[in-house]
């Protein structure tokens, strides 16, 4: 065989991929397989499903399928040869709302139970017994009752007539996966009032959240590009806010904030005479600032958590500033110094034009991973104190009011905004620096 | 107008200097010892522009500085309890001595050095804007430096004291962080001790482990791989691969979290570690098949030819020449993912609601209410913290290294 691709490739050009192109190219397929797979199964039909559910009407409550549920006795209880006994069948719908159809059972009866009035929707073939009960409707219950009697085969093995299990069959409709479908979530959180207002701090917190974490990592970066005692320490240090676990670091920060009696905090600025009363950094919507003959309404909350953000993610911007810094050749610097540049001038004129390509990406990165951040503000206000973004909201409606529908009718906008920001970044932005 | 440059901007440097250390030296002693007082900034300040304007015309490069600088720190205590009528700090002197005397030494030493390491080879001369830009420039480092530090340690610090603290003594006095070393450790310990005993602190260690450790696994298997492949194999797609493989990374994990909510719970892998173990590497492997891609593609392919030509096969290859070239850039990706696999928060919190199966970032949120005490949630915190971020100081150069790696170019 490779023989013959030797000639092959001989004789005439290869039109087609020989077969060592088309083996790398199977191999390829083969080590990617698994990684296609999970990504597939975890992030791409979820996000599918998802636009799936906001146009569905599905609760929190739906996920619990309805199914039916059987009960099985005898009364009286059977105690000797000949004894007569009701054998009852009690079939429910676990559900409240949903419908259950064609529910049918059978049951392997005891040896030594005899059966002598048979229900009309059961048949018994041999020691199995097969009950149709039909549909069942929402919350409703059915009995299927008939009478028995024992001989002493059944009294002696000391069996009785629940050993054996009854096994249901029956067709639900699963409201997740059902054919309906409606705008209704969407009108929903379209004419909520705060739907809007939502969308604004989002935008409010991803912005500035965005410039604070890169005006703190490039002044971060400046400070550590020189070098001096302890560097190493402070270069660890100032990775802490990235490394910790959000929930370490925001419990942390609420304990630190707190309005309360105990709020570290506060007690400072009281004790520095800052402050007379305690400021509630992450309960307070907003206090009025006159500035200037203006008159505007500063938000206290959202721009605690915005700092919050500032704080928890300049590490990143940061460690690639340096990064980048590092890499830049001194010998521009030492010219600029021979032409007396002065130390801004420096900064402004070399150091900022070499971060650029740097500083566009990273604020385009941070800048779609702050819109996608939900778990900071979740755990420092929880929405509350006008800091509820997109996200926090498609958890608000989809577990805090358990309306799933709503919850990912959100989830969609969310994907919207972001596509929209996407394409935005990528028209604009730099191709060469990547 | 030239001449009073310096001195005038001197005195504003002493004066930032002199606030700035009073409040910081007054807040860690406050801390340290438990004793409250308002230090006096305003005072602070005044001395501390008198202060530089002494560091600018008797310090000079010629003249033994050493013994001048602890002259004028010492002059600063002086003059702050004169101008503070011998209780500077709205205390008797006799009421914590030891307190006051070491917020004074500790402001009037860090003052001076800090004025002196920025107003260093400066006299009173006027200087070219070249000069005088470099004095702002010492300026703006060190204090941003110092507030930069600040900033960052303070939540870690009240996390940590409070863990060590109880709840009474800190609704007292919040800014009492005082604590006594020599008590002993089971004292010293108990919220530790009781998170460990009583609220399952144990387990959800253990569970975070697992958890984080077969993240690492599973994304390194089905990453290696598939970075290999991208960065290695020719085949149609490899180029908008390898680029946008990253865009995986950008879908937020709220838009995932309802429809596996609704599936993992029809199919029973909600309330389970192994949901988690399978969501988990899915957020990863795109990310560490990007760095890992982006390292595979700087490895010499000499290498590697070379062994296919003596008979190894590809995964042969991949095994005993790329992986053993690879070491830094596989401990680097493994720790990122080992990270974002301990730290992470929304399915854990979503996914798990039985108290066996926790992670310890489900378990701390536990801790949030107001039946336990604050010292509790911040040691949960404070175990939360401390494995990630010692493995972090540990392998900290890989890191770096392995973070920025991926998209610097020299």
């Amino acid at each position: 065989m490779e023989a013959n691709t030797l000639i092959g490739s001989h004789s005439r050009p290869p039109s087609k991929a020989g077969a060592l192109a088309k083996r790398e190219r199977s191999l390829a397929y083969i080590m990617l397989l698994p990684t296609f797979f999970i990504v597939l199964g975890i992030v791409l039909l979820p996000l599918l499903a998802n636009f799936w559910i906001s146009f569905k009407p599905v609760t929190l409550g739906d996920l619990r399928a309805a199914q039916p549920v059987v009960n099985e006795r005898i009364r009286p209880r059977p105690k000797a040869a000949g004894d007569e006994g009701v054998l009852r069948y009690r079939v429910r719908n676990s559900s409240k709302k949903d419908q259950l159809y064609a529910v049918s059972f059978t049951d392997v009866l005891p040896s030594g139970l005899e059966v002598t009035n048979l229900h009309e929707s059961c048949r018994i073939n041999g020691s199995v017994l097969t009950c149709r009960l039909g549909d069942l409707e929402g919350g409703s219950r059915l009995d299927i009752e008939m009478e028995t009697r024992v001989s002493q085969v059944y009294i002696d093995s000391g069996e009785q007539a629940r050993a054996s299990k009854p096994v249901l069959a029956y067709e639900a409709e699963n409201s997740l996966t059902n054919l309906e479908f409606s705008l209704d979530n969407f009108n929903k959180i379209f004419s909520a009032r705060e739907f809007w207002q939502v969308l604004r701090v989002s935008l409010y917190y991803t912005i500035f959240g965005t410039l604070g974490a890169l005006v703190m990592g490039l002044f971060a970066a400046q400070l550590l590009n020189t070098a001096f005692r302890g560097r190493i320490i402070l270069r660890g240090l100032f990775l802490f806010p990235y490394v910790a676990p959000v929930i370490a670091v925001a419990f942390a920060w609420v304990l630190l904030l707190d309005a309360g009696p105990g709020g570290t905090f506060n007690a400072m600025l009281q004790q520095m005479e800052v402050s007379d009363g305690p400021i509630n950094f992450l309960g307070k919507r907003s206090v009025d600032v006159h500035l200037f003959g203006f008159n505007f309404a500063f938000p206290v909350a959202l721009t605690t958590v915005i700092i919050f953000e500032s704080w928890r993610y300049f590490p990143l911007a940061f460690l690639f500033i340096l990064a980048r810094m590092q890499s830049i050749s001194s010998e521009i610097y030492e010219a600029a110094e021979m032409d007396g540049a002065t130390p801004f001038q420096q900064f402004w004129y070399l150091s900022i034009p070499q971060l650029l390509g740097i500083l566009s990406i990273l604020f385009l990165l941070r800048f779609i991973w702050t819109f996608n951040k939900f778990d900071d503000i979740f755990l420092l206000t929880g929405g509350a104190a006008g800091t509820r973004t997109l996200t926090v909201d498609v958890y608000e409606q989809a577990f805090a009011v358990s309306n799933l529908g709503a919850g990912a009718a959100v989830a969609v906008v969310v994907f919207f905004v972001l596509l929209f920001f996407s394409l935005i970044f990528f028209k604009f932005s730099p191709r060469d620096d990547g | 107008m030239r001449r009073f440059q310096l001195p005038v901007t001197a005195c504003v440097i002493g004066a930032v200097w002199g606030a700035l250390w009073m409040v910081l030296a007054g807040i860690t002693m406050m801390m340290v010892s438990g004793l409250v007082f308002t230090p006096p900034a305003g005072l602070a300040a005044f001395l501390g522009a008198l202060m530089a304007l002494g560091i600018l015309f008797f310090v000079t490069p010629e003249s033994r500085k050493f013994p001048r600088l602890i002259g004028l720190a010492l002059l600063l205590v002086f003059g702050l309890l004169m101008f503070g009528r011998m209780a500077p700090f709205g205390l008797r002197l006799s009421e914590g001595i030891w307190t006051q005397a070491g917020t004074m030494l500790l402001w009037a030493g860090l003052s001076v050095v800090s004025a002196h390491l920025c107003l260093e080879g400066f006299g009173s001369q006027p200087v070219r804007r070249y000069l005088y830009e470099l004095l702002m420039l010492r300026v703006l480092k060190g204090l941003g430096l110092v507030l930069f530090s600040v900033f960052v340690a303070l939540p870690f610090y009240v996390m940590v004291m409070t863990s060590l603290k109880s709840q009474q003594s800190l609704l007292a006095n919040p800014l009492d962080f005082s604590v006594n070393i020599t008590a002993p450790p089971d004292e010293l310990f108990r919220s530790y001790i009781e998170l460990f005993t009583k609220f399952h602190f144990d387990t959800f260690l253990i569970n975070s482990a697992i958890v984080s450790v077969v993240t690492v696994f599973i994304s390194l298997a089905f990453a290696i791989p598939g970075a290999y492949a991208v960065a290695r194999l020719r085949f149609p797609g490899q180029a908008f691969l390898s680029r946008s493989i990253l865009l995986i990374y950008m879908v937020p994990a709220i838009i995932l979290v309802i429809p596996l909510y609704a599936v993992f719970s029809q199919l029973g892998l909600r309330n389970s570690l192994v949901g988690l173990m399978v969501v988990y590497p899915a957020t990863t492997i795109p990310v560490a098949l990007y760095m890992l891609q982006g390292y595979f593609r700087g490895l010499p392919s000499e290498l590697e030819e070379a062994g296919l030509m003596d008979g190894l096969s590809r995964v042969q290859v991949i095994w005993k020449i790329t992986l053993p070239l690879a070491v830094p850039a596989l401990a680097s990706v493994s720790l990122y993912v080992f990270m974002i696999a301990w730290n992470e928060f929304l399915f854990a919190f979503m996914f798990l609601d039985d108290l066996d199966i926790f992670t310890l970032s489900r378990g701390v949120v536990s801790l949030n209410s107001s039946e336990v005490p604050r010292q509790h949630l911040m040691a949960g915190a404070v175990v939360a913290t401390l494995p990630v971020l010692v493995i972090f100081l540990w392998f900290e150069k890989y890191l770096v290294s392995g973070l920025t790696a991926g998209s610097v170019k020299g």
